[in-house]
């Protein structure tokens, strides 16, 4: 079972463990996650979902897609090189175990 | 059962409606401190998912209610959220304060300090003869989507009745499944009520170039009879005959208020509630899409109330419930917002157009990357957006904080939306 964990902007660690084919969005969500809004439930339309990925997972991700791309460009915190839409990170036992911080503002 | 019963007071909240909105509800009374119990009853078996996936990939994928889920069971348990499952409510009994016993159909009764009205809306019916044939389908919740699912799969002609987003997304989700598909509406343009008029022509010469027929005002007056209980078609006003082994009727939802009304509540389209959320007894609270309330947004000469169906407006409304339940009362005011996804176009749309008096288009309809940037008095007040999820978050953010984009500057899509956000001169001069 992959584990999720989610670093807030202020520091805090929580770690979740994670179901495979759950995005790293719904991992935070279901789980009651601060941090992490995804109000379109996790297709592409809210950006509400940034998060920023530990280099050290970042190069073991899928490429960001065009949508997501441009989606980053609007993010309420702005975009860095290892920005990414946790929506569009989905867990596997391949990937494994993940690292992620989140923004202090999503809305 | 006893029609005077009386709740004591340590029993908190009762929700009612296990929806978006509903479970936005008991989350936040968590978050913004609230310490008492919390019950959230819902009349569906599954547990609280997400409703926009019901039109769009829990048709064509197969996914589950499950695997669309708003929480899991840890956290409700985690949260001190009781969850009751499979219970309609059908009455209602208060006595002062607020507090009073819930009913559910089954004769389980739910007692409560604090009552929460998240009981959405139902599908409107079709009105007319024929429309309760077999193979005549609406979309409102998991178990429609799942029947809709399985007679998608045998499906070779589809009608949808009704030009808005379930419709839309269900002709689009058809046609990717290969049936062939005409629509067939009242109204003279698609998605009359949510974008303007240039998105409409879009989205209506999109669906034709991907192979589905398109009748605009032509709403049928009869569904035909195969002879066997099941339909073979519908009839259009001209008396001409589409023919059909599947009727999806997507034609409005109308606001669940038979509770309110028993409980004497003000209700106009919707149970009338205050910018706060307070419905007209001053103790019940309601939120989503059973609710008119007062506009989000400045919207001058428009309606005293509004009543939305989206995602962003039901967690929106529950959280201002939510917090002045919880004795931090905040007045709901914020940008709406909406998404539509048909085939390979994603629809986003900020803000109210209501009342516009200029708009500019930002790109080629065309080439299906495009925007329309609505003005009022010289303000930005909304935009929709095919394919620019970019320029979509621009304008989100610049009405979010009373910015403008000046229209001129807009058209030019080398430049992207969010360096031309830009003090409103006209709010800075009032």
């Amino acid at each position: 079972m992959p584990k999720v964990t989610y670093v807030s902007d202020a520091g805090e660690v929580r770690v979740v463990d994670g179901l495979v084919g759950d995005s790293v969005m719904q991992t935070a969500v279901r789980n009651g996650v601060p941090g992490i809004t995804g109000e379109c439930g996790g297709v592409l339309s809210c950006a509400t979902c940034h998060v920023f990925v530990d280099e050290a997972d970042l190069d073991r991700l899928e490429p960001v897609s065009g949508l997501e791309d441009e989606m980053l460009d609007g993010t309420v915190v702005d975009r860095c090189p290892n920005s990414r839409l946790s929506c569009q990170i989905k867990l596997s036992e391949e990937l494994g175990d993940l690292r992620v911080t989140t923004p202090e503002a999503q809305e | 059962m006893n029609s005077t019963a009386v709740a004591p007071r340590d029993t908190g909240v009762l929700v009612v409606g296990a929806c978006q909105a509903g479970i936005q509800l008991a989350c936040s009374l968590r978050e913004y401190g609230y310490t008492a119990p919390i019950t959230v009853v819902g009349a569906e078996r599954h547990a609280p998912y997400q409703r926009p996936p019901l039109s769009k990939t829990l048709l064509h994928a197969e996914t589950s209610p499950d695997a669309i889920a708003l929480r899991s069971e840890a956290f409700y348990a985690d949260h001190g959220i009781r969850l009751v499952l499979g219970e309609r409510i059908i009455r209602v009994d208060r006595g002062d304060g607020g507090a009073g016993v819930a009913y559910a159909h089954s004769g389980r009764s739910f007692a409560f300090d604090r009552l929460a009205l998240t009981v959405g809306a139902r599908p409107r019916r079709l009105p007319v003869p024929g429309a309760d044939l077999a193979g005549v389908h609406y979309l409102r919740d998991a178990d429609d989507a799942l029947a809709l699912r399985a007679a998608l799969a045998e499906a070779v002609d589809v009608l949808v009745i009704g030009g808005g987003f379930i419709g839309l997304e269900v002709a689009a989700s058809a046609r990717g499944l290969g049936c062939e598909v005409t629509v067939a509406l009242a109204d003279d343009r698609l998605l009359e009520r949510a974008v303007g008029v240039p998105t409409s022509e879009f989205f209506l010469d999109a669906h034709i170039r991907r192979g589905v027929r398109v009748r605009l005002g032509a709403p049928p007056v009869r569904l035909l009879d195969d002879g066997h209980g099941r339909v073979r078609g519908a009839e259009l006003p001209d008396g001409s005959v589409l023919t059909a082994d599947l009727v999806v009727v997507g034609i409005g939802a109308v606001p669940r208020t038979e509770l309110a009304e028993q409980l004497g509540l003000t209700v106009d389209n919707g149970i009338v509630v205050n910018e706060y959320g307070l419905a007209s007894d001053g103790t019940t609270v309601a939120a989503g899409d059973c609710v008119a309330c007062p506009p989000p947004v400045d919207l001058p000469d428009g309606p005293a109330r509004i009543r939305f169906e989206s995602v962003n407006t039901a967690i929106e409304q529950a959280k201002t419930a939510a917090a002045l339940l919880a004795d931090r009362p905040v007045p709901y005011w914020a940008v709406p917002w909406f998404w539509s996804d048909q085939y390979d176009l994603k629809l986003q749309v900020a803000g109210l157009s209501t009342g516009h008096d200029r708009y500019v288009v930002r790109g080629e309809p065309d080439t299906e990357k495009f925007a329309v940037l609505y003005y009022r008095g010289g303000h930005l007040v909304a935009g929709d957006f095919v394919n620019r999820p970019a320029d979509f978050l621009a304008v989100r953010s610049a009405l979010a904080v009373g910015r403008t984009i000046p229209p001129e500057a807009a058209t030019d899509t080398t430049v992207p939306l969010k360096k031309l956000i830009a003090d409103d001169p006209r709010q800075a001069v009032a």
